[in-house]
């Protein structure tokens, strides 16, 4: 990705500085690490060599991939678009195909990507996804990242009222943060936290809300349906709202991750995901499938446990450092 | 005669639930029929407008679903539930455990079966398919190639595939193969005597570790056991809390400290505490940490070394993909685990994790945990044999009968029992069996441990639980000789209890219509079941699923006669 456009190039809550940019990009290899040396990194000796390309190497392109959590059918799509492309382009040995594979998974990535505009107030963001996926977390990390960098004013809404102890945990990160928080505490309705929030959001004028909600597995109906009933909420107090209905995906995830994605794409109507724990797989490859399955965008990555490990997803140097060899 | 009908026609399908094949089922004698009538004298309780449609439906789907016993069930069970899920809804994926992965191999067995002989290449396309369906599931990939294998070997065969159900044989291979792959047999867990009893449970962030460890607690509790509940959580914000309140919940007492001090001081003076409380199982819930993480590992080798735990648990998201293994493997060298729990079972999650872990690490999976409530239903002792049969689409009556036993009060369905044969069923008892079925846990779950009926829970209809509360209210707008006597309830007091109830005048008299179809079954089905069970004189009732409940129900004698 071109400098300028690094910096400029999307909405209000790109890096703005060349270091940061540097630095998130540093941070997004090092959560990298662990898939480069597992399977992507035995996918890269593979197409390392100069060797001729042989049938053997695309199995094995295919065994790796499924093992990476890429998921069959994104597999077999992957592994026979790059085989034609390297038949149009006339690659002969392995290091060409590479940069062919490369530019297939990026493509796959790029497909739904949208500029974010943000200019709606408040903008309203609600987190979704199931159970222990890492939601508190990353919105801990979204309202860091928004008050202490962008200097937005932000506002949380607690809307886990089910799980023991949830919103304890979103009112710590915010004290931690220093951004208020909108709680009622355990066994409270979340429609009527949601309410009290937007409510407070735009007597305070805050710019941006971010609404928290309970885990949900995506095959339990009812639950499912409650997550309707907080966007008709949200919907009621402004049309326009939620602005972005952020899904929150456990990297570890298998491919239950794109029935996932897709439960809650139809029924919350999910407009980007953040994936998060990638520093602890060696694997990852549920990004791809994600992004090929339900044609929405890869927003962000988490990379680490602490406030600042968030990195806005970029797919070329995603997809680079997944290869990169140190 | 009719017996022996049956098991003709079962060599020819090609539905691949083998029950009475599965060995589980027959090496226990306790499946005998007394066993089983307190269940199913309580379920037929439940019967509404049970009529020849459904049965014929029923037949048409599951008529080849093997055993009579199935049949005995189904027969009940179907119109039963196809009531209370009178509005379908739309679902986005319904939730049993290991369905598509169950779907998928049932497509595969049933292509083979059609196929009536089958050469060595039908069965190798066939374990084409199940190794896709293995993959897709994110079974780990050496463990399918492993288990692919082994079947072909087998099931190629000269034995397999000239006998007289070769599909049927391929799908013994499969399901044993399952079973070894899943650990053989049940390991419960380490007992220290004298205690207490120390467990640790250990994960990734996010797997359900708090959660699970207030099940853990319950569940030991209801084993006549005292368990202490230690928060060593001292990283996640409001982790501490969550299991004090989880504690409340349950009423466990939970042993925690501040945030500052470290987990192995808390470990060491919370095993004080329950030595000098008399506390005889400790249960420590551990932070969630990355296996790569050198300090936090470390720190739980300290956890171990001051309170020497018996049992190293690991706590597995179901959901986890193919890095399951090394997650299990990493723990594994560095704290020496003692087994394995999984969790978030409900999901529809196709399970590949508990398949792999077992297979790759050796180490025993002890529980599987279901839902978010904590309550008696939602942690189980993990059987291998009945999940392997719940993978194959074969049901897991086993578990369904050990929890209705659990459950139920003899005496009261005996009472049961006695009153539906004289026909002498009123709405006192429907109430009554209404409730001891809510206790058997959610419709849904029920159905999918019953051979066979694990499409229909997922594919058909949803449990419409809305609908019994309105049944509920109605009845309870009865008065209590209304309730004995359905036969007086004419047009005023439908109005009234129509009123009474909130619900509409066409909604009383659909109950009591269905209520009165469902004596008339009630007193047929159990009028031929008079415990010899040899079906004599039925021959009316042919068209109604063939015969009682566990008409003919005999584990030995089927698998003799499929053995061969």
């Amino acid at each position: 990705m071109s400098l300028f456009k690094r910096l400029f190039g999307r909405g209000q809550d790109a890096p703005r500085t060349e270091a940061e940019a540097e630095q998130e990009e540093q941070k997004v290899e090092q959560s990298l690490e662990k898939s480069r040396q597992g399977l992507f990194g035995r996918i890269a000796d593979l197409f390392s060599t100069g060797e001729p390309i042989t049938d053997e190497l695309w199995d094995e392109l295919e065994e790796l991939l499924i093992q990476g959590d890429v998921g069959v059918e994104t597999t077999l799509y992957l592994v026979n678009r790059t085989k034609d492309r390297c038949n149009r382009v006339g690659a002969k040995r392995a290091n060409e195909a590479r940069e062919m594979l490369e530019a297939e998974m990026v493509s796959i990535f790029q497909e739904h990507v949208y500029e974010p505009t943000m200019q709606a107030r408040p903008y309203v963001i609600l987190v979704v996804g199931v159970n222990g996926a890492g939601k508190t977390t990353l919105i801990a990390k979204l309202a860091h990242r928004y008050s202490k960098v962008f200097g937005k004013k932000v506002l949380l809404a607690a809307g886990d009222t089910f799980r023991a102890a949830a919103s304890e945990q979103l009112e710590i990160w915010a004290e931690r943060t220093g951004v208020p928080v909108i709680s009622r505490g355990q066994g409270a309705d979340a429609g009527a936290v949601v309410y009290d929030a937007i409510d407070a959001a735009v007597e305070q004028d805050v710019d941006i809300l971010i609404v928290d909600t309970a885990g949900r597995l995506q095959a339990k109906y009812n639950l499912m349906r409650e997550l309707e009933k907080l966007r008709n909420i949200i919907r009621r107090r402004i049309p326009t709202a939620p602005h972005e209905v952020l899904l929150v995906i456990d990297a570890t995830t298998g491919q239950n991750g794109v029935l996932q994605a897709k439960a809650f794409r139809d029924t919350a109507g999910v407009t980007d995901v953040a994936v998060t724990k990638l520093d602890g797989t060696a694997k990852g490859g549920i990004a791809l499938a994600i992004a090929q399955d339900i044609a929405r965008p890869i927003r962000y990555i988490g990379t680490g446990e602490k406030m600042t490990d968030l990195a806005l997803f970029d797919s070329q140097s995603f997809v680079r450092s997944l290869f990169a060899r140190s | 005669m009719r017996h022996k009908q049956s098991l003709i026609g079962i060599k020819r399908v090609g539905q691949p639930a083998i029950c009475a094949g599965s060995p589980s089922l027959a090496e226990r004698p306790f499946l005998a029929r007394n066993r089983h009538r307190h269940l199913c004298y309580c379920i037929p309780s439940m019967v509404q407008g049970f009529d020849a449609s459904h049965t014929r439906r029923y037949n048409s789907m599951y008529g080849s679903i093997i055993t009579p016993h199935v049949r005995g069930w189904a027969s009940v069970l179907l119109p039963s539930f196809s009531c209370w899920f009178a509005r379908v809804r739309k679902i986005i994926d319904c939730n049993t455990m290991f369905e598509s992965l169950t779907d998928r191999l049932q497509t595969v067995f049933q292509k083979l079966g059609s196929k009536g002989l089958l050469t060595e290449d039908d069965v190798r396309e066939g374990m084409k398919q199940v190794r896709l369906a293995l993959l897709e599931a994110d079974v780990n990939y050496k463990v399918v190639k492993d288990f692919v294998k082994q079947v072909t070997e087998q099931a190629i065969g000269e034995a397999v595939l000239k006998s007289l159900s070769p599909d049927q044989q391929v799908v013994k291979i499969v399901h044993q193969e399952l079973i070894k792959l899943l650990g053989e047999e049940h390991v419960p867990l380490e007992e220290a005597k004298p205690g207490p009893t120390i467990i640790m449970l250990v994960g990734l962030q996010g797997t359900g570790k708090t959660t699970l460890a207030a099940k853990l607690a319950l569940h030991l509790r209801k084993n006549h056991k005292r368990p202490l509940l230690v928060a060593c959580d001292v990283y996640r914000p409001a982790a501490i809390k969550q299991l004090e309140s989880l504690g409340k919940q349950i009423n466990v007492p939970v042993y925690s400290e501040s945030t500052d001090e470290r987990p192995p001081e808390i470990a060491r003076r919370a095993i004080e505490y329950a030595r000098h409380e008399m506390f005889n199982t400790v249960i420590i819930d551990t932070a969630g940490r990355l296996q790569i993480d050198g300090a936090l590992m470390q720190e739980l080798n300290d956890i171990h070394a001051v309170v020497q735990s018996n049992e190293r648990l690991l706590v597995v998201d179901a959901m986890t993909g193919q890095e399951a293994v090394k997650v299990a493997e990493t723990f594994n060298e560095q704290v020496a685990l003692t087994g394995v729990v999984m969790s978030k079972m409900d999901g529809d999650a196709r399970g590949g994790a508990a398949l792999s872990v077992r297979a790759v690490t050796g180490l025993p999976i002890k529980f599987m945990s279901t839902g978010e409530k904590i309550d008696g239903n939602t942690l189980e002792a993990f059987h291998p044999d009945r999940l392997a049969s719940r993978i194959l689409g074969m049901g897991d009556v086993l578990s369904l009968i050990e929890r209705a036993e659990q459950l139920y009060d003899e005496e009261e369905a005996r009472k049961m029992e006695k009153k539906m044969r004289k026909g002498k069923f009123d709405f006192e008892d429907f109430l009554n069996a209404m409730e001891q079925m809510r206790k058997l846990g959610p419709f849904q779950q029920i159905l999918g441990m019953i051979p066979g009926m694990g499409q229909l829970a997922r594919n058909e209809e949803l449990v419409d639980e809305q609908r019994i509360k309105h049944i509920e209210a109605m009845i309870l707008s009865m008065t209590p000789y209304e309730r004995r006597n359905p036969d007086v309830i004419k047009r005023s007091r439908r109005e009234r209890i129509a009123r009474g109830s909130g619900m509409k005048m066409e909604d009383v008299n659909a109950l009591i219509k269905q209520f009165q179809q469902m004596q008339r079954v009630m007193k047929d089905l159990s009028g031929g079941d008079n415990g010899t069970g040899r079906g004599k004189g039925k021959k009316g009732r042919r068209g109604r699923g063939g015969g009682g409940p566990m008409d003919g129900f005999d584990p030995q004698e089927i698998m003799r006669r499929l053995g061969r």
